[in-house]
């Protein structure tokens, strides 16, 4: 299956893949309507210190520790990839306290969010992969 | 092969989900005593609070899990015996279930001691189950004209608290504790809670028990009255044992099992929070009755009845939850040396002992709070990682480079 | 503050209903042109610092930039320019040597546009490329000069060594050091794919880059930095640089703050020290003296490599050519005054030397006419920029061109012409460790095939518009050619007929 990966050496921190993502799954037409004067709550998250930074995102484990910590079934597995229903999610972060790189997080509205691929919203591949100037994020077989 | 699997809740599905990982063939009778599709009990309290309703809380897994997962479910019945040498367990309509591999995964009842005047109580209940939530429900009716009285201030009576917040007139919560949340917190996060709460109107009663209940009045031990008409019961949970008896397991305040969750009877397997395991960080038994633990027990034990040899000794004590939109998270234990940091809301307390992380405590921000987990979890050590780094922010960026090609590159690019 | 009377060149337009505040211009600009004001929420520019790479504006998701030249103006003067003020009061402020990189940008004429391709109508029909073959493989090095036969009769073989190109294009001397290791691996990476070449220039050739060794030419210049024996063996061929396009006369200078640990190793000098090419060889003020490092490289690679001379295409450069031909080199390299750098002195890089298209012409008009052409090949550098350049650069008498600005472009460079500051936005010509890895070698290695395979397609068609399915063919076939708006002299000098003769 396509996931995203992600090669620390190319990345230059520039947080593109969080605005990225905050758009492709704001449900609006361009980046700007979605995003200008707002916070921005991505699901993808660049981490830097020191010179080094890399992006993180749902890993979309074989065997999900999320999954399996939710109590409200709204994590579910669908074709390997990991997805969450906002609308069973009663944000009770037993996945935040699950998953060990730290890929889930809070939504604006409350709720958990998550990195869905992309595959919920308009775009179908993941946005973040597609704005990234450096190929730091690829979605790939491997 | 022809699994049954006595139970309704994670144990249970983590089993069956842990079977078909293997084998998908096998014929799975599932034995539950509920009524209802499987659901997450601890998404009572959300129920009564507002943020899910019936339908969706009841659509924990999809209406055709188990067509799809090829179960025969049996709701609403009872397992009332198991004859382990004819490999066959009995039901409360009588039918009597051959099987080749059996899960136990019966979880726990609510404890409730003797307490005197205790039936002269009207309206009462337990909060562990939906019809307990329901029946709450109809006690409190519409009209946030009810006075509750909570006995218990753990997990259960809090968020029984907070479920029922905005139909209750008024919330009083006994506990025997000097401290609520007693099992779970020590005391300065405990305390910041429980301010926490009684900003919304909860009043606490600690360090006491009701000494006598007459009707709509209970004396507490302190020598205080109160007054009220729903008394909601959460005193703890005990490990359902019983049909684990019939089979002559062997039991220690629950079922005992290793760490294949095999119990001490061939072909039977138990999961959840009806078992006790071996603590390794202790070689003490201990149940570790939440929600994640039963799920990977029970897929531990559905993979071991299908025939795969794993185990699962990565079983830590663990808690998410939140009340009145604290948000609260705390795993492992608390012993070792405390790290403290504190800002204006929030708090992290940090537990090490000989180069591990064995415990922590999280109340506010809990972003990211798996990777600590994971540290706990994993055992690992905090002289491989920047611990001055992942003690400021939980975060990958403590890893060495190698470790986190690993984890975020899927382990093929040397840096 | 002092004032120093100059006014910024650029200024940096942001569309306020565009600009999201995601700072990655803010991130991304290693000059600190843009910054977020907390006070005023948005997002604020010190244009004095733009160089007008592009980088914020590439990457900047809504379009929201776009840098424009300043229309603050002097008082209208022809003689005395804005530019030229400017450069008398940077001077003036600095008194040093005004320094520039790329090729020179001023207006002089661009013969390439001067010149126009014939293409077949009726008779000699036109071949199409697709349908029929078409070659663009072409060998350099010296060709036999007669056919030798042993003492049974039989064909010996004495063709010298030769370089094979796929594509008659190899990338020109840029140093480890000049560009960065991620923009030498991407050059290396494309030339082994394309079946072309790449240039160490004078840096040395770094350890990883050993294995691109068959399609690497090691470059042996004034400073000699990173010579040795396994140097010399590990490329396919070796060029000693005498001069360059864009300060011919002049030697080169990397500064120490460039000279980091991995440069040290590779150029063998000692970290932190300046690189400093002198002028001239030290031991060559001879076509003599040529002739012995000539063929001490030879004896150093056993005959089994060619010998590539390069020069700057100065005034007397037929005659030096013949020279150099006679010295025993395989290839003479000429670089016109075009030519790209990462640093050079302004008035020289603006003035000295002249345009390659004139120079390619007189080298292979004298050669031919010294009978001499075959001795050697020809390859010319110095601003070919695009498919029909090097078509053009053939029929005048090129066996093969190098590129550099062009593949630099290809990389992502903008020609903003600050290499010399080490602040590259691109990773191209930096050696700052955040800034090269913002060039990733596999793009980078994509975009130069994409170049050069598209190149090679227009190549062809070209080609069988003029009825020709081969280089040999074309070369030095100046029929093909017709001037425009040039001068009888001008003609005379490329050898060309005026279109419509």
């Amino acid at each position: 299956m396509k996931k995203v990966y992600v090669n620390e050496q190319w990345c230059l921190g520039c947080h593109l893949c969080e605005y990225y993502c905050a758009f492709a799954n704001s449900g609006k037409s361009s980046m700007i309507k979605a995003l200008k004067d707002r916070h921005v709550v991505p699901r993808i998250r660049i981490e830097e210190h020191d010179g080094i930074s890399f992006a993180v995102s749902c890993r979309h484990c074989n065997d999900p520790l999320c999954v399996k910590s939710c109590i409200s079934g709204a994590l579910s597995i669908v074709d390997g990839a990991v997805f969450i229903d906002s609308d069973k999610c009663v944000g009770c972060c037993s996945c935040i306290i699950s998953c060990p790189y730290g890929a889930l997080s809070h939504s604006e509205n409350g709720v958990i969010q998550k990195c869905e691929l992309c595959q919920k919203n308009e775009f179908g591949v993941p946005l973040c992969v597609q704005g990234c100037p450096n190929k730091a994020i690829v979605y790939e077989e491997r | 092969m022809r699994y049954v699997i006595i139970g309704g809740s994670a144990a249970a599905v983590g089993c069956i989900e842990g079977i078909r990982a293997v084998d998908t063939e096998g014929e799975i009778t599932l034995v539950s005593r509920e009524p209802y599709p499987f659901y997450g009990r601890p998404l009572i309290s959300y129920w009564l609070e507002g943020k899910t309703t019936e339908s969706k809380l009841l659509a924990y897994r999809s209406a055709d899990y188990e067509e799809k997962m090829g179960v025969r479910a049996l709701r609403g019945v009872r397992a009332e015996r198991i004859d382990a040498d004819a490999h066959t367990v009995s039901l409360s309509g009588g039918e009597v279930l051959p099987y080749d591999k059996l899960c136990i995964a019966t979880g726990s009842s609510p404890f409730v001691p003797p307490m005197a005047g205790l039936e002269t109580v009207q309206s009462k209940t337990c909060f562990t189950t939906l019809d307990d939530a329901k029946a709450l429900a109809a006690m409190l009716g519409d009209g946030r004209d009810k006075r509750v009285l909570i006995i218990g201030a753990g997990l259960i009576g809090l968020k029984c608290a907070e479920g029922i917040l905005h139909r209750a007139a008024s919330i009083d919560v006994v506990d025997l504790a000097p401290r609520i949340l007693s099992t779970v917190l020590p005391e300065e996060p405990a305390a910041i809670v429980q301010a926490h709460i009684e900003k919304t109107g909860v009043r606490f009663h600690l360090g006491q028990s009701v000494a006598h209940f007459d009707g709509g009045h209970a004396l507490l031990s302190g020598g205080s009255e109160l007054e009220f008409d729903v008394l909601v019961l959460s005193l703890g949970v005990r490990a359902n044992t019983a049909l684990a008896e019939t089979a002559g397991c062997a039991l220690d305040r629950g079922i005992i099992v290793d760490d294949g969750c095999q119990t001490s009877v061939a072909d039977i397997f138990a999961a959840g929070d009806c078992t006790v395991s071996l603590d390794p960080d202790t070689g003490k038994r201990r149940t570790l009755a939440i929600w994640p633990n039963a799920m990977m027990q029970g897929d531990t034990a559905g993979r071991r009845m299908a025939g795969e040899n794993i185990s699962f000794d990565k079983g830590i004590p663990m808690n998410a939850t939140g009340f009145m939109g604290l948000h609260l998270i705390s795993a492992g234990i608390y012993a070792g040396e405390p790290l403290l940091t504190r800002t204006a809301d929030s708090y992290k307390l940090l537990y090490t002992r000989d180069d591990r992380l064995v415990g922590f405590i999280l109340l506010g921000d809990v972003e990211r709070a798996g990777i600590y987990t994971s540290l706990v979890r994993e055992r690992t050590p905090l002289s491989s990682i920047d611990f001055e780094l992942i003690r400021e922010t939980p975060q990958l960026m403590a890893f060495s480079a190698t470790e986190r090609a690993v984890k975020l590159g899927g382990g093929k690019y040397d840096i | 503050m002092a004032i120093d009377f100059l006014y910024p060149q650029y200024e940096v337009v942001r569309n306020p209903m565009r600009c999201i505040s995601c700072r990655a211009c803010e991130r991304q600009c290693a000059n600190g042109v843009h910054h977020y004001d907390v006070d005023f929420g948005c997002m604020m520019s010190d244009e004095s610092k733009c160089v007008n790479c592009h980088r914020c504006v590439s990457l900047c998701p809504t379009r929201a930039l776009k840098i424009i030249k300043t229309d603050h103006t002097f008082k209208e003067n022809d003689n005395w320019t804005g530019k030229a003020i400017s450069e008398v009061y940077r001077q003036a402020g600095t008194g040093g040597v005004l320094l520039s990189s790329m090729g020179n940008p001023e207006p002089y004429p661009i013969y390439w546009d001067k010149l126009l391709i014939n293409a077949s109508q009726v008779t000699n029909p036109s071949i199409d490329p697709l349908r029929e073959p078409m070659e663009t493989r072409t060998t350099l090095g010296a060709k036999p000069q007669a056919i030798e036969r042993d003492e049974d009769g039989k064909l010996m073989d004495n063709m010298p060594p030769q370089l094979t190109l796929n594509i008659p294009v190899m990338f020109s001397a840029m140093s480890y050091g000049s560009i960065s290791y991620n923009a030498h691996a991407s050059l290396a990476r494309a030339a082994t794919a394309l079946g072309t070449y790449y240039n160490t220039g004078e840096g040395g050739l770094h350890q990883d880059f050993y294995q691109y060794g068959p399609n690497t030419i090691v470059q042996v210049a004034s400073g000699r930095f990173g010579v040795h024996a396994d140097y010399l063996n590990a490329g396919a061929a070796v060029e000693i640089k005498m001069g360059q396009g864009a300060k011919p006369g002049i030697g080169g200078h990397l500064p120490g703050i460039k000279v980091g640990a991995d440069i040290s190793r590779t150029r063998m000098i000692p970290e932190g020290t300046d690189a400093i090419s002198p002028a001239p060889h030290h031991d060559i003020y001879s076509i003599e003296d040529l002739r012995q490092l000539v063929y001490s490289i030879k004896e150093a690679t056993h005959y089994k490599k060619p010998v590539i001379v390069k020069i700057a295409a100065v005034h007397n450069v037929a005659a030096i050519a013949s020279g150099i031909a006679r010295s025993g080199a395989d290839i003479i390299a000429i670089d016109g005054f075009r030519g790209g750098t990462g640093a050079a002195p302004t008035r020289i890089r603006d003035n000295v030397g002249i345009p390659i298209e004139l120079a390619l012409a007189a080298v292979d008009q004298r050669l031919r006419e010294e009978g001499i052409r075959d001795r050697v090949s020809i390859v010319i550098g110095g601003s070919v920029r695009n498919s029909a350049d090097l078509v053009k650069a053939i029929a005048l008498g090129a066996d093969a061109v190098y590129i550099a600005t062009a593949a630099l472009l290809a990389l992502g460079c903008h020609l903003c012409r600050s290499c010399q500051t080490g602040k590259c936005n691109w990773g191209i010509a930096t050696q700052r460790p955040e800034l090269v890895k913002r060039l990733n070698p596999d793009i980078g290695e994509k975009r130069l095939i994409n170049l050069l395979t598209s190149w090679d397609h227009e190549l062809k068609e070209m080609m069988g518009g003029m009825g020709i399915n081969s280089i040999e063919a074309l070369r030095g076939n100046r029929l093909m050619l017709r001037g425009i708006g040039l001068t009888q002299k001008e003609l005379d000098i490329l050898g060309v007929k005026h279109a419509g003769e």
